[in-house]
C-alpha cells in the first residue's frame, strides 16, 4: 500500500530526528564548556598551566582577593596565607593556601577554582596551582599548598578587583572506589 | 476472502477488558488517554489539596516538611506529564483522524503501545511514595545536585519513569505527524486543516525536538548517581548550572507543548458559538509556528539569578518579550472572531471565554517575569506559582474541559446536562481565581514557593487560596458525574451537535461510529 511506504519514510525521518536531539542533549555538555571557555561566562577557569608573561604593565594595580570555601561537610581547615594582594598586570605572584586535615583518618581533597567577576576569568593565569592535583592528607597532617598566579596585561581597564575563590571538595570515597577498581569514568 | 474474515474486519469493538488492552482503534485509545489523564488529574489534585490544607494556616499542622516537598514534586510531575499532556494526546487521537478525514491513526499498533506505557510509568513513579527515603522531593524541575547528590534512593525509579513517559510522548508525536502529513482526505490541503490539527502538528514537532533532551538530562543524572560521572558535580569538574541549561532547553518548549493544543481547541470552539469564521486563519498558523520557533531561544529566562552575564540577561529578556507578539496576534484574532458574532454561551464557550481572559492574565504576569531586573525579586516566589498556574489551570486545563464538553456529544451520542455544565464552569472559574489570584500578592510581598510554613503576614491570603482550591477541586466531581450520566443515558445528540459547528468531524453520525471515513470524504 502506498500509505505504508509514506509512513515508513515519515517515521524514519522523525525517529532519526529524535535520536539526533538525544545526542544534542549530550552535545550541550562540551558545547557549554567551550562556550564558557571562549566567553569566560561562568567564572570557570581551566585547569591548565599558563606560561609566565614577559611584559609587566606598571601603569595600574589590580586587587586580587583570595577566598577559601569548604564544600558542605568537608572537615578540613582551609584558608589562604594572605587574603589580599595588589598586583601589576603581568607581575608574577607567589602565595599559598593552608590546609589541615582535622580528622584522624586519611582523606583526599580536590580544590575547584572560580573567578569573579566572570569577565576576568580568562585573564587570571595560574602558573602553578594546587588545584591541578588532588591533595591527599593523613589525619591531622597540615600542608602549605603553593599557588603562583599572574594577571594578564590584556585585562580590561574597568576591572580593578578580582576575586579568586577555591572550594575544597572531599573526594575520598570516590578515590577509594577507584582503587577498588570500579573507577570514575570521567573527571 | 471468506465472509467471516470480512465480518470480523468490520465488526464493532471486541468485548470485555481485551477490547481496551489490545485495541488499535483511535477512538478507543483516545478514550483511554482521556480517562487516564482524568484519573491523574484527580491524583495530582488530591496532592495539591494536601499542600493547600497544610498552607491553610502558618505552622506545621498536617504533614512534615519532607513529605510536603514530596507532594509539591509529585503534584507537578503528575499534572504536567500525567494529566495535561495525555489529555491533549487523547483529544488528538479522537479528533485528528475525524478532522482530516482519515480512517484511523497512521500507526495504530504503535498507538496502543504509546498509551499502555503510561500506566506503568506512573505506577512506578507513584510507587516511590512507599519506598525507603520517600518519593522524589526535589521539585518537578529536579535541579542537580538536589536530584543527584542529595536525592532519595527512589530517584532511580523516577528517572526510569521519565524515560518511559518520554518514549510514550515521542511515539505519540510521531503517530500524529504521520497521520496529519500522510492521511489527509483528498482536497484537505494544509491550509484547510482545522487549527486544532495545525497546533497539534507543531506541538508534535516540539515534542520530538525536546523530549529526547529531557531523556538526555535524566540519563546524565543516572550516570552521575550510579556510574561516577560528574556532569553536574563541581568536585569532578562538572557544573550544576549546566543542569539548568539543559533542563530548561527542554522545559520552555515543554510549556508550549502544554498550551499550543489549547490554542487549537479554543480556535475551534469560539467560531462555533460566535457563528462566524475564525478571524485570521493564516495568521493563527504563522503565529503558532513562530511561538514554537522562539521557544528554543528563551530558556534562560528561568535562570536570570544564576549569574548570567549582562549580555545574556538582555538577550533572553528581549527574546522572551518578543513571544508576546504572536501571542497577542492570537488573542486579537479570538476577540475579532467574536466581534459582532451572534454568540451563545454554552459550557464549552464559557470555558473558552474564560480561557481567553485568564490565559491573558497569565501571559501578562509572564511578561513581568521576563523583565530580568525585576525577576530578581519575583524569582522563586509565589508570584511565579501564580503565573504558571494561571497559564496551566485556566489555560491548559480550561481548554481541555472546553474541548471535552464540546466533543462529548460526538463521542457518546448524547448531550451532557447543560445546567450541570454551567454549575461546573462557575465553580471552576470562581475557585481558580480565589486560589491563584491572591498568590500574586503574597508572591510580590516575598513569600517563597515550596515551603510548608510561612511568615504570619501571609496567613490571610493563604487561607483564602486554600478555600478556593477546595472549591475548584471538589467541583471536578460535578464534571465526572455529568460525563458518566451523559454516557449512560441522556438526550440524543444530532450529527452536527452544535448549530454553528463546521468541519469533517460533524459529518459523521453521533456517536461517532467505531470505524469512520473508511472511504475518504471529498473536501471541496
Ligand atoms: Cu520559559
Amino acid at each position: 500500500m502506498a500509505n505504508q511506504a509514506k509512513h515508513h519514510r515519515t517515521v524514519t525521518g522523525l525517529v532519526l530526528g529524535a535520536l539526533m536531539m538525544f545526542g544534542f542533549g549530550f552535545a550541550l555538555v562540551p558545547l557549554y564548556d567551550v562556550f564558557c571557555e571562549i566567553t569566560g561566562l561562568n567564572g570557570k577557569v581551566d585547569l591548565v598551566q599558563a606560561e609566565p608573561s614577559t611584559f609587566i604593565d606598571h601603569s595600574r594595580q589590580v586587587k586580587l582577593q583570595m577566598v577559601a570555601v569548604n564544600n558542605e561537610t568537608m572537615p578540613w581547615r582551609f584558608r589562604p596565607v594572605s587574603s589580599m594582594v595588589e598586583l601589576a598586570p603581568g607581575e608574577m605572584h607567589q602565595t599559598a593556601y593552608l590546609a589541615r586535615n582535622l580528622t584522624e583518618g586519611f582523606m583526599i581533597a580536590q580544590a575547584v577554582p572560580s573567578v569573579s567577576p566572570s569577565e576576568a576569568a580568562p585573564y587570571l593565569e595560574k602558573i602553578n596551582c594546587f588545584c591541578f592535583e588532588r591533595q591527599p592528607l593523613k589525619g591531622q597532617e597540615e600542608k602549605e599548598m603553593p599557588l603562583v598566579v599572574s594577571i594578564s596585561p590584556e585585562l580590561p581597564e574597568h576591572i580593578h578587583t578580582i576575586t579568586l575563590s577555591y572550594t575544597l571538595f572531599d573526594i575520598t570515597p570516590e578515590q577509594k572506589a577507584e582503587l577498588a577498581g570500579q573507577g570514575r569514568s570521567s573527571l | 476472502m471468506n465472509t467471516s474474515v470480512a465480518v470480523s474486519h468490520h465488526h464493532g469493538p471486541a468485548s470485555g477488558i481485551s477490547r481496551w488492552l489490545f485495541t488499535t482503534n483511535h477512538k478507543d485509545i483516545g478514550t483511554l488517554y482521556l480517562w487516564f489523564s482524568f484519573l491523574m488529574f484527580l491524583t495530582g489534585g488530591c496532592m495539591a489539596l494536601l499542600i493547600r490544607a497544610e498552607l491553610f494556616q502558618p505552622g506545621l499542622q498536617l504533614i512534615q516538611p519532607d513529605f510536603f516537598n514530596q507532594m509539591t514534586t509529585m503534584h507537578g510531575l503528575i499534572m504536567v506529564f500525567g494529566a495535561v499532556m495525555p489529555a491533549f494526546v487523547g483529544l488528538a487521537n479522537w479528533m485528528i483522524p475525524l478532522m482530516v478525514g482519515a480512517p484511523d491513526m497512521a500507526l495504530p499498533r504503535m498507538n496502543n503501545w504509546s498509551f499502555w506505557i503510561l500506566p506503568f510509568a506512573f505506577a512506578m513513579m507513584i510507587s516511590t511514595l512507599f519506598m525507603d527515603g520517600g518519593a522524589p522531593n526535589f521539585g518537578w524541575t529536579f535541579y542537580a545536585p538536589l536530584s543527584t547528590t542529595y536525592a532519595p534512593p527512589s530517584v532511580t525509579f523516577f528517572i526510569f519513569a521519565v524515560h518511559m513517559m518520554g518514549i510514550s510522548s515521542i511515539m505519540g508525536a510521531i503517530n500524529i505527524i504521520a497521520t496529519i502529513l500522510n492521511l489527509r482526505a483528498p482536497g484537505m490541503t494544509m491550509m484547510k486543516l482545522p487549527l486544532f490539527v495545525w497546533t497539534w502538528l507543531i506541538t508534535a514537532f516540539l515534542l520530538i525536538a525536546v523530549m529526547p533532551v529531557l531523556a538526555g538530562v535524566v540519563t546524565m543524572m543516572l550516570m552521575d548517581i550510579h556510574f561516577g560521572t560528574s556532569f553536574f558535580d563541581a568536585a569532578g569538574g562538572g557544573d550544576p548550572v549546566l543542569f539548568q541549561h539543559v533542563f530548561w532547553f527542554f522545559g520552555h518548549p515543554e510549556v508550549y507543548i502544554m498550551i499550543l493544543p489549547a490554542f487549537g481547541i479554543v480556535s475551534e470552539i469560539i467560531p462555533t458559538f460566535a457563528r462566524k469564521k475564525l478571524f485570521g486563519y493564516a495568521s493563527m498558523v504563522y503565529a503558532t509556528a513562530s511561538i514554537a520557533v522562539l521557544s528554543f531561544v528563551v530558556w534562560a529566562h528561568h535562570m536570570f539569578t544564576v549569574g548570567l552575564p549582562l549580555a545574556g540577561e538582555l538577550f533572553f529578556m528581549f527574546a522572551t518579550m518578543l513571544i508576546a507578539v504572536p501571542t497577542g496576534v492570537k488573542v486579537f484574532n479570538w476577540v475579532a472572531t467574536m466581534f459582532r458574532g451572534s454568540m451563545t454561551f454554552e459550557t464549552p464557550m464559557l470555558f473558552a471565554l474564560a480561557f481567553v481572559v485568564l490565559f491573558t492574565i497569565g501571559g501578562f504576569s509572564g511578561l513581568m517575569l521576563a523583565i530580568a531586573p525585576v525577576d530578581f525579586q519575583y524569582h522563586d516566589t509565589y508570584f511565579v506559582v501564580a503565573h504558571f498556574h494561571y497559564v496551566l489551570v485556566p489555560g491548559a486545563v480550561f481548554a481541555i474541559m472546553a474541548g471535552a464538553y464540546y466533543w462529548l456529544p460526538k463521542w457518546c451520542g448524547n448531550y451532557y446536562n447543560e445546567t450541570m455544565g454551567k454549575v461546573h464552569f462557575w465553580c471552576n472559574f470562581i475557585g481558580v481565581n480565589i486560589t491563584f489570584f491572591p498568590m500574586h500578592f503574597i508572591g510580590l510581598a516575598g513569600m517563597p514557593r515550596r515551603i510548608p510554613d510561612y511568615a504570619l503576614q501571609f496567613a490571610d491570603f493563604n487561607a483564602i487560596a486554600t478555600v478556593g482550591a477546595f472549591i475548584f477541586g471538589f467541583s471536578q466531581l460535578i464534571f465526572l458525574y455529568n460525563v458518566i450520566s451523559c454516557i449512560r443515558n441522556s438526550k440524543p445528540a444530532s450529527d452536527r451537535v452544535w448549530e454553528g459547528s463546521h468541519g469533517l468531524e460533524w459529518t459523521v453520525a453521533s456517536p461517532a461510529p467505531y470505524h469512520s471515513f473508511s472511504e475518504p470524504p471529498q473536501v471541496k
